[in-house]
């Protein structure tokens, strides 16, 4: 883990909520290895009512350019200012923080669920699954076409099926009632997204036999296992989010009992 | 026992220390009041135990620890190598369960210190309780006392209505110092959902917010008491820690402000001796108390 200070390379608006921020080290430090499910904490500056720093997880890596992406949607004061960021300004941040999706030790069938902002680490872990040799499906849902992000970027990595709650892209519903579920037999399932979806993500899994790994954004102060605040109750017993996780497999979560 | 500077980070803000080591250097600071020890195992309050408030945020974690023969036996032998002052917060339910965590504690060469936390607002037993009356404040330190040979300091709530008065008792009962404040108990509720942001409804504020009552409490505390006051409360910057030593603190604690600067520490030291320099002032122990009249 790291406290450093980063460059806006660009900020892109997404559509009204959600922007894609590309950021480097201001020092050109190399940046640590990172790994798709993996966070940053963002320290938001004059913002008088936002006192914690903001957990963000990592969209992408690009050793090449020493450079990372971060999705962030407006949610309140602290994530619209650092969305109203402009390129050159600078970012503190802490990371890279918690655990990661585990990469497959064999071929398969790999799913990507994703639900509104998270599909953000999705996009990460897809990219590096192209990278180990393996093939995956991304299946993102959201509340209409406007709201299912970086759409070029995952049909570039893998094949894209989508949801929405109105229709207007993809199949109309949410993501556990797209028919590819019922067609398609898959070896694994990643998911991030709201809580209610990997719910029920992890009930297909679990009533399928088929192993599954879920990203929790439980609230947190520090993201470093000091505040214990954002424990998440397990088979061990109450664990912190930001360092056993976020990436729980559903069989350690208490969800489904 | 001596302190390098008077700048050490607060129990519950900074585990056990370990959490900070990629971020600073634990070396350069005084002491680290590790996380909240109780004699059993506990596993704290249920998810969400934080809520973020203007300048602070509520906590009710409930003291999740892996109990005093978890902490003596795997995390002593780590932390005893730490070049710093490792001082045990620790607390209880009843006094016998604060007298056996303390005598189990006695035995560790490498930890100078204990911090009663008499104050704990996030407990349903216990905790706060005993800081909230003299009596049974002074009756844990008492009984505590007799079996801790070590310096004992006593942590204050400041959910009380004279904190002076709290501590004059413990001082008489034998506490070597006290520190103060604990967190304010507090609530928030969320307007949409007409529910409590906290698990356990009402949680301990923390945070630059609290500042200004905690200065306030410490320098009424130096003013009763003989023995020495650790002034905490929102510290975050130098200049936080200079009004404590001012208000009457012979030390400080950083809290809640590791969360979001897990360095601040090491600054708030650099910036205390750049202003010694600055006012060519030989020792910080100078300032202790040294408020000015207007």
């Amino acid at each position: 883990m790291k406290q450093l200070v980063f460059t806006i390379r660009s900020n892109e608006p997404l559509n009204d909520q959600n922007h894609l921020l590309k950021v480097a080290p201001s020092d050109n430090t190399p940046l640590p290895l990172m790994l798709p499910g993996q966070f940053v904490q963002i320290l938001v500056e004059n913002a008088p009512h936002t006192f914690l720093r903001r957990p963000i997880s990592i969209n992408n890596h690009d050793p090449e350019k020493n450079e990372i992406w971060l999705l962030v949607q407006v949610v309140g004061e602290g994530t619209r200012k650092i969305c109203e960021m402009k390129c050159g300004d600078q970012l503190n941040m802490l990371l890279p923080l918690g655990n990661s999706f585990t990469i497959p030790s064999a071929p398969g069938h790999f799913l990507l669920v994703g639900g509104g902002v998270g599909t953000a680490p999705m996009h990460f872990l897809g990219k590096i699954l192209k990278e180990n040799g393996f093939t995956c499906d991304f299946l993102l849902g959201g509340t209409s076409e406007m709201n299912i992000l970086q759409r070029s970027e995952f049909e570039q990595i893998g094949t894209l099926y989508c949801t929405t709650e109105d229709g207007s892209l993809g199949e109309k519903g949410f993501v556990t009632h797209h028919s590819l579920l019922q067609n398609k037999v898959y070896d694994f399932i990643y998911s991030c997204g709201p809580k209610p979806m990997m719910v029920a993500v992890a009930r297909y899994a679990k009533e399928r036999g088929i192993g599954c790994e879920v990203s929790l954004e439980n609230l947190m102060a520090c993201g470093f296992g000091a505040c214990l605040c954002c424990v998440e109750k397990t088979t061990r017993g109450n664990v912190c989010a930001c360092t056993e996780g976020p990436v729980f497999d559903i069989n350690e979560l208490r969800w489904l009992d | 026992m001596t302190l390098r500077n008077p700048v050490m980070t607060a129990s519950g803000t900074f585990g056990y220390g370990t959490e900070y080591t990629d971020f600073m250097e634990l070396g350069r600071i005084g002491g680290v009041f590790v996380k909240g020890t109780t004699l059993e195992p506990r596993q704290g309050n249920d998810y969400p135990r934080m809520a973020e408030t203007p300048s602070g945020m509520l906590n009710a974690v409930g003291l999740q620890n892996k109990g005093v023969d978890y902490f003596v036996e795997q995390i002593y032998p780590v932390i005893k190598e730490y070049d710093t002052h490792m001082i045990v917060n620790v607390s209880g339910s009843t006094v016998e369960d604060y007298v056996a965590c303390s005598e189990r504690l006695a035995a560790l060469e490498k930890i100078p210190a204990i911090e009663l936390n008499i104050s704990c607002p996030n407990v349903k037993e216990g905790g706060m309780a005993f800081g909230t009356s003299c009596v049974s404040a002074a009756q844990v330190t008492k009984a505590v006392r007799k079996v801790y040979p070590g310096t004992l300091i006593v942590k204050l709530s400041p959910n009380v209505t004279d904190i002076a008065e709290i501590a004059r008792y413990v001082e008489a009962e034998g506490a070597d110092a006290v520190s103060l404040v604990n967190t304010f108990l507090g609530m928030a509720i969320d307007a949409e959902s007409r529910r409590p942001k906290l698990s356990t409804i009402t949680g301990g504020l923390s945070g630059p917010c609290i500042k200004p009552i905690a200065l306030r409490m410490v320098w009424q505390v130096y003013h009763a008491v003989s023995i020495p006051v650790i002034g905490m409360g929102g510290i975050c910057s130098w200049q936080d820690a200079i009004e404590f030593i001012l208000a009457g603190a012979t030390a400080i604690q950083v809290g809640t402000c590791n969360f979001v600067d897990p360095s601040v520490s090491v600054k708030i030291v650099e910036g205390i001796d750049s202003y010694l320099q600055r006012h060519q002032i030989d020792s910080v122990n100078d300032l202790v108390g040294a408020m000015e009249t207007l």
